[in-house]
């Protein structure tokens, strides 16, 4: 039902993929977007700490470069939500954290609730080796202790 | 004894979501002015259930023009709780109300809520105005607004991980649904068969 029938236009525009989509797909993973509302109440340069708050909830990612997909190592990752302990906004409910050799990361941080009508969480690379990008994932259950987000940077 | 049962149901059917609200554990994370916000939209809600009633008279003691003169003293508190919510709302997250008012937010709700807010507004403007207006004209938009706000309003409240529990908040809803459709439709159906 699907099937393309083969005219001229069509083979003009295939063949304008083509060639557009063959560098992307030569460098292999495509840079993570920031995503619309993740820079919200964002606190630049949030200190790096053992864990936010009393902790009791873990969020967890990993940090790649685009193209070959390298696990990036040190890279600071800034995490806030709204918690048990404090809102967005508040300078307790922000902090950041270092990725291991592996490119993965993890942090505890207070329980996330629901806020302006979803459990989310934000993060943000804002350093300098790579374009900044704000995540804002959202939590499929309330109730769940642990929040992934991955990024995947490409270099300035 | 029927009048007991209407404004039974009708009180039982507002103010079951408000308890249920009240009793919320997110309350307890929160502000009070995110409180005062979320409360401002509850009661919002609540009281939109009120309004057709109001404005066909049907609720026991409360005849036409009763009716119709609470209808407009309610509507004025809509504007004033729509006011202190999204106010509200903005101190407690400034860019996520930002975000709704441009319609560029990530919740799917927001822009429901905000659609509904604006028919709110011209609501109220249009019944300060309603003199200089062919009675028709007036009704017709009125009553277009009337959809616009109870539908924004449903699918407002439905989508948000809040305060208000789930099957409450459904039942408010479904509630709100039936006293709306049958009113609006009516007078929708007046205003063809009259133009016949």
């Amino acid at each position: 039902m699907t099937l393309t029938k083969l005219t001229r236009r069509t083979l003009i525009a295939g063949a304008a993929a083509t060639t557009l989509i063959r560098p992307a797909a030569a460098q292999g993973l495509a840079p993570t977007q920031t995503m619309r509302g993740g820079s919200n109440n964002y606190r630049p340069g949030a200190p790096i700490v053992e864990r936010i708050g009393g902790g009791g909830f873990w969020m967890t990612g990993t940090v790649r470069r685009a193209g070959d997909g390298a696990p990036l190592a040190g890279q600071r990752i800034q995490v806030w939500a709204h918690t048990t302990e404090g809102h967005e906004r508040d300078e307790r409910s922000h902090g950041a954290t270092l990725t291991d050799a592996n490119g993965e990361f993890r942090l505890e941080m207070p329980q996330i609730v629901p806020a302006f009508g979803q459990a989310h969480g934000h993060l943000a690379y804002d350093s300098d080796e790579f374009e900044t990008v704000f995540l804002r994932p959202l939590m499929s259950s309330p109730n769940d202790t642990t929040l992934a987000a991955h990024f995947v940077l490409q270099p300035v | 004894m029927r009048p007991v049962l209407i404004w039974g149901a009708f009180l039982v059917l507002i103010l079951w979501p408000f308890a249920m609200a009240l009793g919320s554990p997110q309350l307890a994370w929160r502000e009070p002015v995110y409180i005062a916000a979320g409360f401002a939209g509850v009661l919002a809600m609540m009281l939109l259930v009120a309004q057709p009633l109001l404005a066909a008279g049907l609720l026991p003691g409360l005849p036409a023009m009763r009716g119709r003169r609470l209808h407009r003293w309610v509507g004025g508190t809509l504007v004033v709780l729509i006011v202190v919510h999204v106010g509200g709302l903005w101190i407690t997250s400034p860019p996520d109300v930002i975000d709704a008012l441009l319609f560029v937010s990530p919740t799917p709700f927001s822009a429901w809520g905000v659609i509904a807010m604006w028919a709110i507004f011209a609501t109220a403007v249009l019944a300060i105005w309603r003199r200089h207006m062919r009675f028709q004209t007036w009704r017709a938009i009125h009553m277009t607004l009337a959809c616009v706000i109870v539908l924004g309003c449903i699918v407002h409240a439905v989508q948000i991980d809040g305060t208000m529990a789930p099957v409450s908040k459904f039942v408010l809803s479904i509630g709100l649904l039936a006293v709306s459709v049958p009113i609006i439709g009516r007078r929708f159906i007046d205003q063809r068969e009259r133009r016949l």
